[in-house]
């Protein structure tokens, strides 16, 4: 592909992730209302999807706050560095084989780096609002995403010990032969666990948890501010399912159809299944979900890798 | 772009600057079109409808910076597993025998860690080592 090509591509992809995860908040309203049996907002256009649009006129012309007693620069720009963390996290996914922003040989470290500074998001957002609520949130956040991003990673070396290469499009042609989703179960398990708390979405939401700290660490953020911390989460939600699908099940890998439609598939059903589990699952306590991480999800996740070693070294000298 | 390698990252620089483009966007957009209002209570922060008392700088129970000196260690740790996970079938079984031990150390410092109650949340006693 030529240079040309592959500009005209970083601009439609960024336009789609923003224009995707607009369409998301309306679509996983519509999704939940439906499985709880009401019927979510329906009112606007067809099928309500024009409430994307009100929302955001109406983000638009809120207030644009910045608080008297906050740390206004650190203010204005935590919920920035979230967006451009997550957004630069989809320049190494390999959409099909000729439509990527960023081929490089680190592509797998370069994702975890990316999604490891949305840390520094909530943590700056929620100490610069000087507000006890934002204060709090912004802890548990930083100490929920820490947490789970020490297995995170660990989770995903199954793979890469199988391919032996950190390149995503390495790991995807080498998924010709079986998706790594058998091979690599419990490795795939952990890594939605722990990337759901790394989105910090719900269930695992207890940064935000509306019952006992407001709305957490964007206590003090509205309009577009806050938008773009809610922008950030669908991102990530969107790019979470981006690498399960390149990680597990073989990318842009699929008979007949083209590949990128392939790899559209697959990520749209996770994300279906992500929303599925917000809808389903209740919201643990927080020191359980700290206990949940370090006493059975790291072990777990050491496990694997021995065990992937050992069986692979095995199977290669059989 | 003369050389290949610049060629390469023209893409993701163009991306860089298009996504750092539409943040500011939005924020000016945000700033120029948002209304301004301002009456007796907009510039307090926001408790739940409480009056805030005292200062928001306050004290943080202990657990947060002990999590935060764990991921140092374990992040640390998990570095030197990825190191071996890139190069496992060129090491074979002798590297695999080498990071066995790597990992039980790693091991050994999860159990004493669990074992002084140290990952236990809201526990007022410690247990284990301190009392005995």
């Amino acid at each position: 592909m030529s240079v040309g090509a592959t500009i005209v591509f970083s601009l439609v992809l960024l336009l789609a992730i923003v224009g995707g995860a607009a369409v998301l908040t309306w679509f996983e309203r519509r999704l939940l209302g439906i499985w709880q049996d009401r019927y979510g907002p329906n009112r606007l256009g067809p099928f309500g999807i024009l409430q994307v649009l009100a929302d955001m006129l109406k983000l638009l012309t809120k207030h644009d706050w910045v608080p008297p007693f906050s740390d206004k620069v650190v203010f204005i720009f935590a919920p920035t560095a979230i967006v451009v963390a997550m957004m630069l996290g989809f320049a190494v996914v390999p959409f099909s084989p000729e439509l990527y922003i960023l081929d490089i040989n680190i592509g797998l470290l370069f994702f975890l780096g990316m999604t490891s500074l949305a840390v520094y998001s909530v943590l700056l957002g929620g100490l610069a609002s000087n507000n006890k609520y934002a204060l709090l949130g912004g802890l548990r956040s930083a100490a929920q995403m820490v947490s789970y991003e020490v297995f995170m990673g660990l989770s995903l070396m199954g793979v890469v010990m199988l391919t032996g290469s950190f390149s995503l499009r390495d790991i995807v042609e080498a998924q010709r032969d079986g998706w790594y989703c058998i091979p690599q179960a419990l490795g795939l398990y952990v890594f939605i666990i722990a990337g759901i708390a790394e989105s910090h979405r719900l269930p695992f939401d207890l940064p935000e948890a509306e019952h006992e700290l407001t709305a957490g660490f964007h206590t003090e953020y509205g309009g577009m501010k806050f938008t773009m911390f809610m922008l950030g989460e669908y991102c990530g939600l969107i790019l979470l399912s981006c690498m399960i699908t390149t990680l597990f099940f073989g990318g842009w890998l699929g008979p007949v159809l083209p590949p990128i439609v392939w790899f559209c598939l697959k990520t749209f059903f996770f994300i279906c299944f992500f929303i599925l589990l917000r809808a389903a699952i209740p919201r643990p306590r927080y020191d359980q979900l700290m206990s949940l991480g370090w006493k059975v999800m790291l072990p777990l996740t050491l496990i694997n890798l021995v065990a992937t070693g050992a069986i692979a070294l095995w199977m290669q000298g059989a | 772009m003369s050389n290949p390698e610049s060629a390469e990252l023209l893409p993701f620089i163009v991306y860089f600057c298009a996504v750092v483009l539409l943040v500011a966007t939005m924020l000016i957009l945000s700033w120029l079109l948002g209304q301004r209002r301002q009456n007796k209570s907009t510039n307090m922060p926001f408790e739940s409808g409480v009056l805030s008392v005292g200062s928001s700088q306050i004290r943080l129970s202990v657990e947060f910076y002990l999590i935060a000196i764990f991921f140092v260690i374990f992040d640390l740790e998990t570095v030197f597993i990825f190191a071996w996970a890139i190069a496992f079938f060129e090491l074979g079984w002798y590297g695999f025998f080498a990071i066995l031990v790597f990992i039980l150390v790693l091991t050994v410092a999860l159990i004493y860690e669990w074992r002084s109650g140290a990952l236990d949340w809201g526990v007022k006693t410690r247990t284990g080592i301190g009392e005995s």
